[in-house]
């Protein structure tokens, strides 16, 4: 790969890493979600090295554009409570298995690192007399295509599962505070006594 | 230093470990949701990297678009129960939610 695609790749990277941390380790969730926008926009740039333009655009759109936005909005919506410490419960047991976990991620970076396979030719290496889809590879068109063609069941399917994410969203986060339920037991429950007398 | 599919994979698992170890230590439900955004994209970047070392179709691609859709639904719905917890136990803590204790 070129000089500029490896600067890229090292700078989003390291982006990518530190703002990961970030995310995890932040007391205050507003900078954990500040994190998580960083570590969107380094991935995004992690795309444009992997020649992936349309799903780096994407990404900012839905990620950064309305994820982190919705996070954001209902950290607003909570308040100062949004924030809270690490808790006691079960600390060595929580301490155990993130432990676990990094030494499992560990092994499996080391063995994977030095992985190296062949770039196959169809993207920027193209061979001499390859068709005009040869460097197409990641773009709108070439993505298009497939969303419209082989893979229009499934896109369509994805309309669906979002209107019904939407419908599940507004029905549950219509549901009542616990002083509203507690005024309809009591309502209920005079109603039941005064019908027995 | 040349870079190869091994580096974008180490990096995704690097990722995906921290947010994994994310969902396991904290107890803020909100930050519990990040991580797993985090993990996620994670599990994108794979498919991306290894799409691109294997550029015959764009079957890796395909799949990371579906995913994304797929992790901004289960966001709102996800902030959507958040906000439900909230009203009735005035607590983000994941502790907190033992409604089937009682």
């Amino acid at each position: 790969m070129s000089g500029a695609s490896q600067l890229v790749f090292w700078f989003a990277s390291a982006l990518a890493v530190l703002s990961a941390l970030a995310t995890v380790a932040m007391r205050s969730p507003i900078r954990a979600a500040v994190g998580l926008l960083f570590h969107i926009i380094a991935l995004a740039g992690m795309y444009l090295v992997l020649h992936a333009q349309l799903l780096a655009a994407i990404q900012l759109i839905v990620y950064a554009g309305a994820v982190v936005v919705l996070f954001v909005f209902v950290i607003m919506l909570i308040g100062p409570s949004a924030e809270t410490g690490l808790g006691q419960r079960g600390l060595l047991v929580r301490a155990a298995s993130g432990g676990l976990m990094a030494l499992v991620m560990g092994a499996l970076t080391f063995s994977v690192i030095d992985y190296a396979p062949p770039m196959l030719a169809g993207v920027e290496n193209c061979p001499p007399g390859a068709g005009a889809e040869c460097g197409q590879f990641g773009g709108v068109q070439a993505l298009g295509g497939i969303l419209y063609g082989s893979a229009v069941l499934p896109f369509e399917l994805v309309s669906v599962l979002l209107l019904v994410a939407i419908l599940g969203a507004i029905a549950v986060a219509r549901g009542r505070s616990a002083e509203e339920v507690a005024e309809r037991k009591a309502r209920k429950l005079a109603g039941a006594s005064a019908g027995g007398k | 230093m040349d870079f190869g599919l091994g580096h974008f994979i180490g990096l995704a698992s690097v990722l995906f470990g921290i947010g994994a170890i994310g969902f396991l230590v904290r107890r803020n439900v909100l930050i519990q949701l990040m991580s797993i955004e985090l993990m996620l994209n994670a599990v994108n970047l794979t498919l991306v990297a290894i799409n691109r070392w294997m550029p015959g179709n764009h079957a890796g691609q395909v799949f990371a678009f579906f995913n994304i859709a797929i992790a901004a639904a289960e966001a709102a719905v996800g902030l959507a129960i958040v906000i439900s917890v909230y009203r009735l136990k005035k607590s983000v803590q994941s502790d907190a939610v033992d409604l089937l204790k009682h």
